[in-house]
This record gives C-alpha cells, sequence and structure tokens, in this order.
C-alpha cells in the first residue's frame, strides 16, 4: 500500500513540477518533426519512381523508421535517467527523506514506489514515442515492422535498466556523481556495441568479447541491437556496417534474460544499500 | 519496570575513527517534556536519528515507547519534526497532510477530521490550499509541526521547533508542547534556545561528546541555586578555602569579585557572618538566580574533556 502511495507521489511531483508536460510536448514536437521530415523524404525519393515496385523502398524506409526508433531509445533511455536521478540522492542530501522514512514505512518501500512511479511513466513514454515513430511511418512509407509491441517492450526495458542504474546509484553517490556514473556507463555501453557490431564484421574475437563484456556491464546497447533485429528482421546478415540503426548481428535471448535478472540484482542491491545506509 | 517513552543504556554510534555519541543512557517519562541539551558537535542530532531508526547505532540498547528501535508498529505512535524542516514544495498544505496521515496509516476520514483542526491549531487555517513553496520560514515550520501531531503521537522528537518563529510562534509552540504533554504524550525537544526550553521542560539532561553529564528536574532547580557576586577588601587563600566550604563552585574574576554559588538562600546569612567575623571588609554583594543558560555553561565547562576517538 505505501509502495502505491510513493509511485502515485512521485507521479504526481512529474505531473506539478511540469516534467511530465514538458516531456509530453517535447515528444509530441518530436513526433512532428519526425513525421513531416520523413514525408518530405519519402515524397523526394518516390517522386520520380512508379509504386508498382514498392520493394525498392523498404530499405531507404527501414533505416527512416529505425532511425526515428534509435533516437526514441536514446530519448528514452536518457529521460529515464533525468528524471530520477536526484529524487533518491537529493531527497537525502536535503533530509526531506527523513520525515517519510521515520513513518511506519519499511524504507525498501519508498525505493519500489519510486521505482514503480518512474517505471510507469517512462514505460508508458516509450511506447507514446516508438508507437507514433511506427504508426507515422506506416501512414507515410506504409512499412509494417515485424513485432512492434515486442521491440517497443525491449525499448522500455531498456529504459528501466537506466531508471534502476540510476535509483541505485542515488541511494549511495550525490546527485552529480550518480548522473556521471549513469551517463558515463551509457557512454561505455554505446561504444562497446559499435566495437561487437565492427569486430564482428572483420571477425575480431577480441573486439566482439569487448563489445560483450560492456553489455554485460550495462546491456542497453545489446537490448537495442535485439529491439532493431525484431523490428526490421530482413537486415539481418547484411554484410555491410550502416551505422547504430541497422544491425548486423543479434544478441542472443540470453541477454534480454539478463537485462531483467540485471534490473531485479541492481533493484536487491538498492534496496540493500538504503536499508543499510546511515541518514 | 518503569514505563517510559525513551530508555537508552549505552548508546553510541562512530563514524569511522571519530566518536559522535559516545555512551547516551538516559531515561525519558511517558508525558514528560524532557530538554536534550549541549554544545554543537555534542552528538545531540546523532542521537535523536538513532532513536528514531535514520542512524543505526554501534553499540548500546535503547526502546521507544518499550518497543525496540525501528519498530515499525511503534512508529505509528511516534511523531517527528526534523531541524530546517522541508518537503516537497508543490503539495498543497492540505495534501502534505494528507499524504503524512497515510503514510502513518490513518484512515480517510479520521485525516479528514484531524487536518484542519491541526492547521487552525498551528495557525495555518488560511493556507490550507498554498502549496509549501509560498511559505515562509515561520510557516513551513508550523506546517511541520503540525505533520509531527498528525497521529496524536505518545512520543514527539522536535528538534528546533522555534527556529524561524516570531514571538508569537514560539508562543504558540510553546502552548502546544504544553497540551500535547498534558494528555500524556512525552516531547523529546532539542534546542539551543535555552529559555524556551527553561519555559517549557521538566527535565532536562546535558550532553557533551555523546555523554549525558548531568539530568535535572526543573521545578527543583527554582528553588535552589543562587549565585552570589562580591566585592571584598583583599582576597586571601584563606578566605577562598573557606569559600569553598560552603560551595563548591567558587571562582574569582579580573575585575576583582568572588562568585559563589549556593544552594540555598540560608547560605547567604551564614556567608556574610563569616566574613564579618573574620574581618573580611564586604563593599558590595548582589544575588542572581541561575538562569538555565549559566548552568548550561557551568555544567558544560566543568565536564570539558579530551576529544575521543575509536
Amino acid at each position: 500500500m505505501t509502495i502505491i502511495t510513493i509511485a502515485q507521489l512521485t507521479i504526481r511531483e512529474a505531473q506539478r513540477r511540469k516534467i511530465l508536460w514538458a516531456a509530453l510536448l517535447m515528444g509530441i514536437l518530436f513526433l512532428l518533426v519526425f513525421g513531416i521530415g520523413l514525408h518530405l523524404i519519402w515524397r523526394e525519393m518516390t517522386l520520380d519512381n512508379p509504386y508498382d515496385a514498392p520493394e525498392m523502398f523498404e530499405v531507404p524506409a527501414n533505416f527512416l523508421t529505425m532511425a526515428g526508433l534509435y533516437v526514441t531509445n536514446f530519448l528514452v533511455v536518457i529521460m529515464a535517467v533525468l528524471i530520477s536521478v536526484a529524487s533518491i540522492s537529493g531527497e537525502i542530501e536535503s533530509h526531506l527523506v527523513d520525515i517519510l522514512i521515520t513513518k511506519p514505512m519499511n524504507r525498501r518501500d519508498l525505493i519500489m514506489g519510486k521505482w514503480l512511479g518512474f517505471g510507469v511513466m517512462t514505460t508508458l513514454y516509450t511506447f507514446m514515442l516508438g508507437g507514433g515513430v511506427m504508426l507515422i511511418s506506416r501512414l507515410v512509407t506504409g512499412l509494417a515492422l515485424r513485432q512492434p509491441i515486442a521491440g517497443i517492450s525491449l525499448i522500455a526495458l531498456n529504459a528501466l535498466v537506466m531508471l534502476t542504474v540510476s535509483i541505485a546509484g542515488g541511494t549511495r553517490l550525490s546527485t552529480l556523481a550518480n548522473g556521471v556514473v549513469a551517463f558515463m556507463l551509457y557512454g561505455l555501453a554505446f561504444v562497446g556495441g559499435w566495437v561487437e557490431a565492427i569486430g564482428g564484421l572483420f571477425r575480431n574475437e577480441t573486439a566482439v568479447n569487448l563489445g560483450i563484456v560492456s553489455s554485460l556491464l550495462l546491456p542497453v546497447e545489446a537490448l537495442w541491437r535485439k529491439a532493431a533485429i525484431i523490428f526490421q528482421p530482413r537486415m539481418t546478415g547484411s554484410t555491410s556496417f550502416a551505422g547504430p540503426f541497422v544491425v548486423t548481428n543479434e544478441p542472443s535471448d540470453v541477454m534480454v534474460v539478463y537485462a531483467v535478472v540485471y534490473i531485479v540484482g541492481l533493484l536487491a542491491f538498492a534496496l540493500w544499500s538504503f536499508q543499510k545506509r546511515d541518514m | 519496570m518503569p514505563d517510559y517513552a525513551i530508555e537508552t543504556t549505552h548508546l553510541r554510534k562512530e563514524f569511522g575513527r571519530k566518536v559522535a555519541v559516545a555512551d547516551l543512557t538516559l531515561q525519558v517519562k511517558r508525558g514528560e517534556v524532557f530538554g536534550f541539551l549541549g554544545p554543537n558537535g555534542a552528538g545531540k542530532t546523532t542521537s535523536v536519528k538513532m532513536l528514531l531508526g535514520l542512524t543505526a547505532p554501534t553499540a548500546g540498547d535503547a526502546t521507544l515507547l518499550n518497543a525496540p528501535l525501528g519498530d515499525r508498529r511503534t512508529r505509528t505512535r511516534i511523531g517527528y519534526l526534523p531541524e530546517h524542516f522541508r518537503f516537497y514544495p508543490w503539495l498543497k498544505a492540505v495534501e502534505f497532510l494528507d499524504l503524512q496521515g497515510r503514510l502513518y496509516g490513518m484512515e480517510t476520514q479520521r485525516r479528514r477530521n484531524v487536518i484542519p483542526q491541526l492547521l487552525q491549531r498551528v495557525g495555518l487555517a488560511q493556507a490550507t490550499e498554498l502549496k509549501l513553496a509560498a511559505f515562509s520560514k515561520g510557516m513551513t515550520q508550523r506546517i511541520g509541526l503540525a505533520q509531527a501531531l498528525m497521529n496524536a503521537p505518545d512520543l514527539v522528537f522536535l528538534d528546533e521547533p522555534t527556529s524561524g518563529l516570531d514571538p508569537l510562534g514560539r508562543r504558540l509552540v510553546r502552548e502546544i508542547i504544553a497540551e500535547v504533554s498534558a494528555t500524556g504524550t512525552a516531547v523529546f525537544l532539542n534546542s539551543h534556545l535555552l529559555s524556551e526550553v527553561e519555559q517549557t521542560c521538566h527535565r532536562v539532561a546535558f550532553i557533551r561528546e555523546g555523554r549525558v553529564l548531568e539530568t535535572h528536574d526543573l521545578s527543583q532547580w527554582d528553588e535552589d541555586a543562587i549565585s552570589v557576586k562580591m566585592r571584598v577588601g583583599r582576597i586571601s587563600a584563606e578566605l577562598l578555602a573557606h569559600l569553598q566550604t560552603l560551595s563548591a563552585d567558587v571562582y574569582q574574576t579580573d575585575d576583582g569579585f568572588v562568585h559563589v554559588t549556593v544552594s540555598a538562600e540560608k547560605d547567604i546569612p551564614t556567608l556574610v557572618n563569616w566574613l564579618v567575623a573574620h574581618n573580611h571588609a564586604l563593599y558590595e554583594l548582589n544575588l542572581e538566580r541561575l538562569s538555565l543558560e549559566d548552568r548550561f555553561l557551568k555544567i558544560i565547562g566543568n565536564h570539558s574533556g579530551d576529544t575521543l576517538t575509536a
């Protein structure tokens, strides 16, 4: 019950502090720009070509849609950190948390409540942005991605991974240090993912292993690649590396399980850490 | 077995090599207003945090309302106003108190009944729909006090409750403390404003370096200790030695005065008679009842010791 109260409080805070509205407004703006841009590009591409051969436009349609989804993935991951990074550490530093945890509640209820509140918001936001990109792409290019719900769910899982990193860090680190750790971990996973992809093309085992280690440290880039494969199965096995939007090597399903275990493990650490620390 | 609101035995807290609280042993009775006094860095805040479960003790035992520290059920009967109280500024006063009530597990109807009464009692009846961000420092302190009393606690911790309040606000706090104490609530008051403590508390503990130096009943204090300030013709060793038989607290100041603290008024004629009988010229004699501040300085000064390490 207390967990629900704290989750509601977290969502209400995002609403009252206009974080929710700002994110929604900017999200709609993003979809508008994406839609207009896609429409203009698509019109130029198809202007001099007959529509009786739509398969020749599948690759560029895929590319543009995946670009939109890639940005969606990036935005929700960043958003998950930004909205939560000061939530625990800031309230510890200001002693605001003292008022809450001296009430007849378990400390872990506070962490779980905040995680749930932020988790609901980031998940809904991910589905709004991702669904919007796919809907716009469908309307403009006619492209229907395979398994859209499963793909967006993986992006949402990505956001939850970063949210959990931020919440767990907040139980021990200052707000700034927590932000630095979260973003640097993301950068490390991002570069690791590229190293693994390019290393795979050149069959460089060391580079691939380096990428795998970075994915174990933070599985977000691997989850994105998994989502990309689910969205665009026909691009799998392409011999050319076409940037982060087009994926050539598919992470195994174990990586998805690992991401879930990663979240559960990190959340358990956050609960333990917050329970044990002196305020 | 005595029924204490707070009972601590050799409670200790170390942060690395630094000892914040060395050995806190005290008892607070139910319904009493207990002042917790000490200089900065004496371990007062750490002690309160240990009692409230915010910080884990390194050693020792304590009970609140006969339950061990950290007992969740007992926390429904405890209120707490921290020093520099602040909360989510985007909440309205009524929403803030409602949230506190929900966290205490209070039913909706009870919350609806209690919140207007409390806001009225702390003088914020007109600020019900105002967000905490718009509150002045004094108003913030008042709403903090209201949340500490939301659950009609049996024990309430007030850390500097009059901080930021004007004289009217301070009087209001004193009245509320007296009211809740009259209903059987024990009040643990941590304050630097000794005049406030003097007017509010039944008993006080003086703490230094995390140890209780002395505990006194303020109602008994009114009757005793008087400070006598004298100017005599010649301050000899014999004079000082004799005065020390009358009082343990004798000292000479640079301006030529001798200060003696006597335990009761009846000791003053004895003192004067002795001076006259031994041919000490007495030019001036002033009496002062010791304020809590005087006692604080005396007790804390007398017990100055070495810095503690683990």
